[in-house]
């Protein structure tokens, strides 16, 4: 009798630890391991936070909370918040809310703007920058496609109301049967319509579908980092190149040639712009847009007369996660006004030696790239021999800019949080 | 604890290292041997001209290290699906695969597009005990018979 009833208590205990844990999770206080980046001269690294799994972007609220997107939830939240409460550069406080997967966080004006893989919310923030209220988000963005393929949904806002949503291709190449050998491309490509592009919508209308928004640009295959140029007022953009030349086309391209092309890509967008996706592609050695093997070309042909061109291409496959141009001044003045690129790190290099898993800075002068980009923040894969992406320790994704001008990185393969800083001293 | 005697220190590694021996020299002389035991059906050539079409057609997207792309592409190493009822793997050859696989917890976002003109029956049969002999994953040898009868299923 004794024995049963310390066993309902004990059970009754742990079902209240579930419920107090399920509602409010805290993870215990741990201070994660120094990291191993490796930075220009004068620049540190502290890894403020580890073990959130597939973080994402992120995002800084003016008094230096951070809000980390997570595309797997962790502890059945969606939304990370991180909380340095003693300025020792590590989160003491890490709590979560919304329990809903995605890519896409953004903080401006007093509202915290996430999406999921089909919509995108927001929800208020006081003066401290804390949400309001974390079990009621605003779905201002609704219904936007997700069929598995470059489902991510990329967030940015303008200084005039508005906000702009990436919706990748679900498909490569917009072959009749995507990433099949033989496939003709699909003319014209029916994914157009509604994915390749970026969306343009109010910030402040709720349950927005597409037809309530402005099909911004097209042409753009998926697009992951993205960031608003304010010198320029303008969109800027980095777009993943296909894949798979050599595979889909044996007879026109080599493994070699399919590793180096085309051209990861750069674009500075105006209303209207098209990018030539799937049509055409950028090859970095040409300097020119070619004809897609899918579509006619021969690796030579040039097309997409009326597509604009980047404004900086890198080399293919690094897959350019995060973008964010510096506004701060804590870095050095070359750094002020310039991009830095996350580059997630290449799959579509293989059976050549894989490429990118660094941060990277791209100079600039009066609002356009001047000059080559370099590597900034490197070895985050704890190898430069990495044959297959599983391989990486960590992979860059997100960027974001603190209010002290300190440069945040998300990685997304073990959740690491690294807060870059400068000091010549 | 008490420091162990340094003699003994000496025995229990030469032991081993016997052993270790030993053992070397069993898979050493019987490799060969059970291997071609576990591919009677398919023949012993199997896994080996499997491995050259995992190299050609599967690679670029599944690596060389069969671990796959996080969030993209399944891993094959000690896959639930690879080691699984042969009809669904055979199936998902001739196919392809759409759905956003989850494994573990992980999703996976990239199609696999179909093999059932890319490949022959023998060459998928080829591939596929490969992969069930390699990268962790252990089960029986696929035969052409079942990918054949497969295809011919789906073509009714």
């Amino acid at each position: 009798m004794k024995k049963v009833s310390l066993g309902i208590y004990i059970i009754l205990f742990l079902t209240l630890i579930a419920l107090v844990a399920g509602s409010s999770f805290k993870f215990p206080p741990h201070r994660p391991p120094k990291s191993a980046l490796k930075l220009p001269g004068g620049f540190q690294v502290r890894v403020i936070a580890d073990g959130l799994g597939a973080a994402r972007h992120l995002a800084v609220a003016g008094n230096g909370l951070i809000y980390v997107k997570l595309a797997k939830l962790k502890n059945g939240k969606g939304i990370i918040v991180l909380r340095d409460l003693n300025g020792d550069g590590t989160a003491e406080n890490v709590s979560g809310f919304g329990n809903y997967i995605g890519t896409g966080i953004y903080v401006k004006d007093g509202w915290l703007y996430a999406s999921s893989n089909t919509d995108v919310y927001r929800y208020r923030l006081n003066e401290n920058g804390e949400v309001i209220d974390t079990a009621h988000a605003e779905k201002i963005v609704t219904g936007l496609l997700d069929r598995h393929e470059h489902n991510s949904k990329s967030i940015v806002l303008d200084n005039n109301g508005f906000l702009y949503v990436n919706v990748g291709a679900y498909s490569n190449a917009c072959q009749l049967q995507d990433r099949a050998q033989g496939s003709v491309g699909m003319n014209p490509c029916p994914i157009l319509d509604s994915a390749a592009g970026i969306w343009q919508f109010r910030v402040d209308k709720a349950g927005q579908t597409y037809s309530d928004g402005v099909h911004y640009a097209t042409g753009l295959r998926n697009v992951v980092g993205l960031d608003w140029n304010t010198d320029m007022d303008q969109l800027f953009v980095m777009q993943h190149g296909r894949d798979q030349l050599f595979q889909l086309d044996p007879n026109l391209y080599d493994a070699k040639q399919s590793a180096e092309l085309p051209a990861e890509t750069m674009y500075a967008l105006h209303e209207g712009d098209n990018a030539g996706w799937p049509y055409v592609y950028y090859d970095p050695f040409q300097k020119k847009k070619i004809v897609s093997p899918e579509y006619g070309g021969d690796g030579k042909k040039t097309g997409g007369e009326n597509a604009v061109d980047p404004v900086a291409a890198y080399p293919a496959h690094m897959a350019p996660d995060g973008l964010v141009f510096y506004t701060g001044t804590m870095f050095p003045e070359r750094y002020r006004h310039g991009a830095f690129i996350a580059f997630h790190g290449s799959w579509n290099r293989a059976p050549e030696k894989q490429k990118g898993y660094f941060v990277v800075f791209q100079p600039f002068k009066n609002g356009k790239p001047d000059g080559n980009w370099e590597v900034f923040a490197d070895n985050f894969a704890g190898s430069d021999n990495i044959s297959s992406p599983g391989q990486a320790l960590h992979r860059p994704c997100g960027l974001a800019q603190g209010p002290d001008g300190a440069l945040y990185v998300s990685d997304d393969a073990k959740g690491t949080i690294y807060k870059i800083t400068y000091d010549a001293r | 604890m008490m420091p162990d005697n340094p003699i003994k220190k000496f025995k229990r590694k030469a032991t081993v290292l016997l052993m270790m021996l030993g053992a070397g020299m069993v898979c050493l002389k019987t490799g060969p041997t059970l291997a071609a035991a576990s591919y009677s059906g398919p023949g012993p050539g199997s896994a080996l001209r499997g491995q050259k079409i995992y190299e050609q057609t599967c690679l670029t997207c599944h690596q060389a290290d069969a671990g796959g792309v996080p969030g993209m592409t399944p891993p094959l190493q000690k896959s639930p699906y690879v080691q699984g009822p042969a009809v669904k793997l055979i199936s998902i050859v001739l196919n392809g695969l759409n759905d956003g696989v989850e494994i573990e917890g992980e999703t996976y976002t990239n199609p696999m597009p179909p093999f059932n003109t890319v490949l022959k029956d023998q060459e998928i049969a080829d591939v596929l005990t490969y992969l069930r002999s390699h990268f962790g994953n252990k089960a029986a040898p696929i035969t052409v018979t079942q990918v054949t009868k497969i295809r011919q299923g789906i073509k009714k």
